[in-house]
């Protein structure tokens, strides 16, 4: 097994047997649900809308490289300075060369799951500079130094009281458990940031090829002081993110809220065309757009897959999914977790090395069925295992399905195999349920049925 | 008509009442069921683990003994998903393509053969007891049989159906995946009994065989007071 795979074990078996954190998710998406459903709910038809989102993504990702430069042109037009990042170390690079070029010191950073994807917290930690994220789940999360839990709600994972011990330890100021005071213990250290800010680093939601703008979505008006109080902005987004129009966000921005948040439409959605033209009262000096690819080329090439890029990350394939439910986000260790992280890390960093992922699934489609843009996740589940297969085999995996084959074609064989279960069965309980038992993995927990005493075959036989 | 019933491999060493149950009832209905002597199995196991071209070999053999078939009656939503939905997609480029694609629309998982295809609902069935339904997921996703099951327990006498939150929350089985994560899959299992225990209802109902052997093996292990049934084993009991 690779390391990620051991780790996803260890994890797993820990998260998954403890009842505390399996009631924190349950409760908290019991309540999603409930919202989710009534967002649904006020479209004319949910159906129609996905599938009309799913065909917009399908014309923005098929004729990605027409719509990217678009959105480039129209960018450059009022002044922004485009990057093209093939890699993750490439981008870093890019924007680590922007901020000793500004002579930065303090950075804030609204919420990106792709600055997630590059590290560039450690990146510019490590380069000396003093980063602080600005929304409220990454903050916390950041004060805990652990990663997002999840792609939309970083914080998760904790209760109001795990959340009152962070702020005590590390900002000394915690009056109680009640949200609201921690929120204002929050909003007095960030207002403080923003004022030294020197770089704004956001991620963004959309970007409209149409008009150059790109479009951030959030509910506590964080990205917008990040964009606004600093004096130069960075926007970093996966060239995925590109929406053909501008009316296309009528359809995708109460979608998002719909089914990240289960919102009719979030708080603020904002668009950025550029720096502060001549005669506007606000905005950056400087805007840097970089645009990152890390592999998603790839995934375009793949015709079987290349749908996985319509994804919106609005984490409700990770709401939906019960192994998600059970063992949470941090099990996973991929920046992109869940369903949707299962189906691209592995096409993103690597097969063989992240193949458990795609295995770590019953297969149950509950992703598919949620997602708004129609992502096949669980057939693309399935596609990785084949192609893992393919690559490089498990000998003993391999062996028993070819021997497993002329066993159930042949009806004579498949009869001495029953007789033989039955007495199988017999020695078997001599070490049920014990280190020494070859179906342990089921034993441990479960009782196995008896085989029959006739089999449907043999009582078939029997009465012709 | 002429039924060719289709009775996968656990539910021949374990469940062969599941399979005996449909015989009785399709024979009762006036039907006559064929059973082909071949293979065993669907090819599920060794196509969800990735290895398609093994389980081509089985699959290859399932739809040569099928040929010819009038309607096919699968006894497992998911190895009918398998056969229905998957074939089509295992056998993508080669030339057995056509013959899978013609196999699809002739097969029908048991409740959805009942109600979809005969326009049966009333099999006059008694049953004195308060029930939950499980959906199996391969039968709720792929085949869209929401509906057939609930229509059909509607009908038997003295039936109670209470719905659990987590109906339609997968139970945990997943085939070989509840062997490579069992603690995953034992944990959803809770989860869904959790829910299913909830209503009060005696029996764990479903038209999935390899779900139920899943939960009623943690129900045993764990002693929890709730049954699981196969919805052929309730429909039979007149």
């Amino acid at each position: 097994m690779t390391e990620p795979a051991v780790q996803f074990k260890h994890d797993a078996r820990r998260l998954s047997a403890d009842l505390r954190h399996r009631q924190i998710i349950l409760t908290a998406m019991g309540n999603y649900e409930v919202a989710r459903d009534q967002r649904k709910g006020a479209f004319q038809d949910w159906q129609s809308a996905r599938q009309m989102a799913a065909e917009t993504k399908w014309d923005a990702i098929n004729h990605l490289d027409r719509h990217l430069e678009q959105l480039v042109r129209n960018l450059e037009a009022r002044g922004t300075k485009v990057h093209w990042a093939a890699t993750d170390q490439q981008a870093r690079d890019i924007i680590l060369g922007i901020l000793r070029a500004k002579k930065a010191r303090i950075i804030v950073k609204s919420k990106a799951m792709t600055s997630e994807e590059i590290h560039l917290n450690e990146a510019m930690e490590q380069a000396g500079y003093e980063v602080v994220e600005s929304d409220l789940g990454e903050f916390i999360v950041q004060l805990r130094e652990e990663p997002p839990y999840h792609i939309v709600f970083p914080a998760m994972h904790l209760t109001r009281d795990d959340i009152k011990d962070v702020f005590q330890r590390k900002l000394g100021d915690a009056p109680s458990n009640n949200p609201e005071e921690l929120t204002m213990v929050a909003r007095r250290v960030l207002r403080e940031k923003y004022l030294q800010a020197d770089v704004g680093i956001t991620g963004a939601n959309f970007a409209i090829a149409e008009t150059g703008m790109l479009s951030i979505t959030e509910n506590e008006g964080n990205a917008r002081l990040t964009a606004a109080l600093s004096r130069t902005m960075i926007t970093l987004l996966g060239i995925e993110k590109v929406l053909p129009r501008l009316e296309d966000l009528a359809l995708f921005l109460p979608m998002l809220a719909a089914m990240g948040t289960g919102q009719a439409i979030t708080c603020y959605n904002t668009l950025y065309g550029g720096p502060r033209q001549p005669g506007e009262s606000d905005g950056p000096g400087e805007y840097h757009v970089v645009l990152l690819d890390n592999h998603r080329t790839a995934l375009l090439a793949d015709a079987e897959q290349r749908d996985s890029l319509h994804c919106i990350r609005c984490g409700a394939c990770l709401n939906a999914c019960p192994i998600f439910r059970n063992v949470g986000g941090h099990t996973y260790g991929t920046t992109y977790c869940g369903p949707i992280g299962a189906v691209i890390t592995p096409n993103l960093r690597g097969l063989n090395e992240w193949r458990h992922l795609s295995y770590a699934s019953s297969l149950c489609g509950a992703c598919t069925e949620t997602c708004p843009v129609k992502i096949n996740l669980h057939h693309h589940l399935l596609q990785n295992r084949r192609n893992a297969s393919r690559r490089r085999p498990s000998w003993w995996q391999r062996i028993a399905f070819q021997v497993f084959a002329p066993v159930a074609n042949k009806p004579a064989l498949w009869a001495l195999v029953t007789r033989m279960g039955r007495l199988g069965q017999k020695a078997h309980s001599l070490v049920k349920g014990g280190r020494l038992d070859p179906a342990y993995a089921w034993t441990k927990t479960r009782d196995l049925p008896p085989v029959a005493k006739q089999s449907f075959k043999e009582w078939w036989r029997a009465r012709r | 008509m002429k039924v060719t019933l289709f009775i996968p491999c656990f539910v021949d060493l374990f469940y062969p009442q599941v399979g005996i149950s449909m015989v009785r009832i399709l024979e009762k209905l006036g039907h006559t069921v064929v059973c082909p002597e071949g293979p065993a199995c669907c090819g599920q196991p060794a196509f969800n683990t990735g290895y398609w071209e093994e389980s081509r070999e089985v699959a290859i053999k399932v739809m040569e003994s099928l040929q010819g078939a009038e309607v096919v009656v699968i006894a497992s939503g998911s190895c009918g998903a398998m056969m229905k939905v998957f074939y089509p997609e295992l056998f993508a480029g080669t030339k057995y393509e056509t013959q899978a694609r013609e196999l699809a629309p002739k097969c029908y998982e048991f409740s959805a053969f009942l109600v979809n295809k005969l326009g049966v609902t009333n099999l006059g069935a008694r049953f004195q007891h308060k029930v939950t339904f499980h959906d199996g997921c391969h039968g709720l996703r792929e085949l869209n049989n929401k509906r057939p099951p609930r229509e059909l327990m509607a009908k038997v006498h003295g039936l109670e159906l209470v719905e659990m939150g987590a109906a339609e929350t997968c139970c945990g089985f997943g085939g070989t995946f509840s062997a490579k994560f069992p603690m995953i899959s034992t944990a959803m299992g809770d989860v869904k009994c959790a829910s299913a225990l909830d209503t009060s209802a005696e029996y764990i109902v479903s038209c999935d065989s390899s779900c139920l052997m899943h939960l009623q093996g943690l129900i045993d292990r764990q002693h929890k007071p709730i049954k699981t049934i196969h919805l052929a084993e309730i429909l039979v009991q007149q």
